[in-house]
């Protein structure tokens, strides 16, 4: 437990430096991409005098000087506010809490299927390596990887919710059903099945690779034989000292999946239009919203810190070598 | 005499590599005599490990095995970890690093004896302290990497021994130590295995540390057992080449230097 503290307090004092470097990144970023949201919003208009064009920029603050801007936009934040979202008109910090959670629902159970499937699959092949199974379930894997998630999203939609009709193809919830509590909660759960699916399965295939991969090298150890030389029972020699050594980078993996899903939750979302937060994100992109894609990126960034976190205080205790002030050999 | 522990005859042991055979023992015909202590020698590669490894029956499955290992002096074929116990040479590699010293060394004992996992540990507790592992309540605990080199080799000797098997085989238990923790190690062994009445299969290239209290010696050369017997007659009269190469090999005091050149410090 005392391990777990050090690590969070560090962790948290170094994670400040990298969110200022995004906040400051992401600013001049934006700054230096043609277009503001004062351009994207004539367009949508069809012109505009510059008389206009000037009292527009005057009244979002964009004629300020560049350096006044981040200040200004810095001291906001460190009162959590994320400022104004032009595009939609609303402050920024409703629409991130309004479209968040859709999206970490999608993206935590797609986590959890990937992660628990995969590790499953991993061991049954691991477990004897170069057996046919073995052999059925890593091609398999293959497959399943080399498809691109859009695609596997429109084949579960025909398939599950066109022909068979088990699923809605599309949406969180149902629209206007009046649902609360448990029958809600059912009702997004229902709706998620085929997103979750579509985003956990191609992620399935690269932890069952990585356990595979792990367990055929843990095979190759000497504590394995020294087992072996216990006389120890099959199962106990295959879950306790082969899987559980494998099962260390796969944790690791986590952590870095976790920003990859992020990114490819937008795809899902766009298949399944489900409001989230990837598809806050292309909006506004497309709307030239400058503070609500900074503020999509700061708590995008603050996500992934949180989530590697959790995956090294998982780690440290997954392994007793990390963090006990001892090299490991 | 009684009946050996062990009858090895025309045990040879193969690979299949590039299309040709190549032997890692051939044609070994070797009793081990039950309640002594058997010191098998030989260079890297002579095949020593690999008699370890088929009298355990751990061997590959890829790996060729012919001619016979019988057991007169057990009921039943022997069972690795209740009848017999194995010792490695490297004792960082052959313990889990993500698992308690407590859970590996009792996880034998409750396979083979028949223990749930309470009485396991406190067993565990006791083969600790017979290993003499300072502090063995906080060992229980805790892990390999909090450990030295010799103090995992008296875990790994503690785990060998957990189910109280009738064979202790260390391969090259001591060749990863320095001579001190070496001497340690082999005192250990030669106590535990005078106390429990076990027959000890000592597997090393270091003939004066077998000659130190090996009943019996069987030297190996090229996958071959070129000679065998008591360890005082080979010892004093070695009948074969390479028997008196090792004995030859041993370096001391009186040795020239290995490096020319290299003045005094």
């Amino acid at each position: 437990m005392h391990r777990a503290l050090t690590l969070t307090r560090r962790r948290i004092v170094s994670s400040i430096p990298v969110l200022l470097i995004v906040i400051v990144g992401t600013f001049l970023l934006l700054e230096a991409a043609p277009g503001d949201a004062v351009d994207a919003y004539l367009l949508s208009l069809g012109g505009g005098d510059a008389g206009l064009v000037a009292e527009l920029r005057q009244s979002y603050g964009l004629d300020q000087s560049l350096l006044k801007r981040l200040t200004l936009y810095v001291g906001a934040l460190l009162r959590f506010d994320l400022g104004w979202s032009v595009t939609f008109d609303r402050p920024v910090l409703d629409l991130i809490a309004e479209r968040l959670p859709n999206t970490l629902w999608l993206m935590g159970a797609a986590t959890a299927l990937a992660f628990s499937l995969g590790s499953f699959l991993g061991i049954v092949a691991g477990a004897r390596p170069g057996s046919l199974t073995d052999r059925a379930l890593s091609t398999g894997s293959l497959a399943l990887y080399a498809v691109p998630s859009f695609w596997l999203g429109l084949v579960l939609v025909l398939v599950f919710a066109v022909d068979l009709r088990w699923f809605p193809t599309a949406g969180i919830e149902t629209i206007a059903s009046g649902k609360t509590g448990l029958a809600r909660v059912a009702d997004i759960a229902w709706h998620l099945v085929l997103p979750v699916s579509a985003l956990g399965f191609i992620y399935l295939a690269l932890f069952l690779r990585m356990m595979r991969t792990g367990m055929t090298e843990a095979w190759r150890q000497d504590f394995v034989l020294f087992a072996r030389a216990k006389g120890l029972a099959r199962r106990r020699i295959v879950l306790r000292h082969v899987a559980r050594n494998a099962l260390l980078p796969l944790v690791t993996m986590l952590g870095l999946q976790a920003a990859a899903m992020l990114g490819g939750s937008v795809v899902v979302e766009s298949v399944f239009a489900i409001p989230g937060f990837g598809r806050l994100a292309h909006e506004a992109v497309s709307g030239r919203d400058a503070p609500l894609l900074t503020g999509i990126i700061i708590v995008s960034a603050m996500l992934v810190i949180v989530v590697n976190l959790l995956v090294d205080i998982a780690y440290a205790a997954l392994d007793p070598r990390v963090g006990s002030g001892e090299a490991a050999s | 005499m009684s009946a050996p522990l062990a009858e090895i005859r025309g045990l040879s042991v193969s690979y299949l590599r590039d299309d040709a055979r190549s032997f890692a023992l051939r044609d070994v015909d070797l009793d081990i005599a039950k309640g002594r202590r058997l010191a098998v020698i030989g260079e890297s590669g002579s095949g020593k490990s690999t008699l370890a490894l088929a009298l355990a029956g751990l061997l590959p499955p890829q790996a060729r095995i012919e001619g016979s290992i019988g057991w007169p002096g057990l009921a039943k074929p022997p069972v690795a970890g209740r009848d017999i116990g194995m010792v490695f040479q490297d004792p960082g590699g052959s313990l889990n690093p993500v698992l308690t010293i407590g859970e590996q060394v009792a996880e034998g004992a409750v396979r083979h004896l028949g223990l749930d996992w309470r009485a396991a540990r406190s067993h565990a507790l006791t083969l600790l302290e017979r290993v003499r592992i300072p502090d063995p309540q906080a060992a229980l605990r805790a892990y390999p990497h909090q450990f030295s080199g010799g103090q995992r080799q008296r875990i790994g000797i503690a785990a060998a021994i957990a189910a109280r098997p009738g064979l202790l085989i260390a391969d090259e238990p001591t060749s990863a130590l320095d001579m001190v923790v070496q001497a340690e190690i082999v005192a250990l062994l030669d106590e535990l295995v005078r106390e429990a009445g076990m027959t000890l299969v000592f597997i090393t290239h270091d003939i004066a540390l077998a000659s130190g209290f090996a009943d019996d010696i069987a030297v190996f050369q090229r996958a071959q057992l070129v000679e065998k017997g008591a360890a005082q007659a080979v010892l004093a009269q070695p009948a074969h080449a390479c028997t008196k190469r090792l004995l030859a090999a041993q370096i001391d005091f009186s040795t020239p230097r290995l490096i020319d050149g290299v003045a005094d410090v």
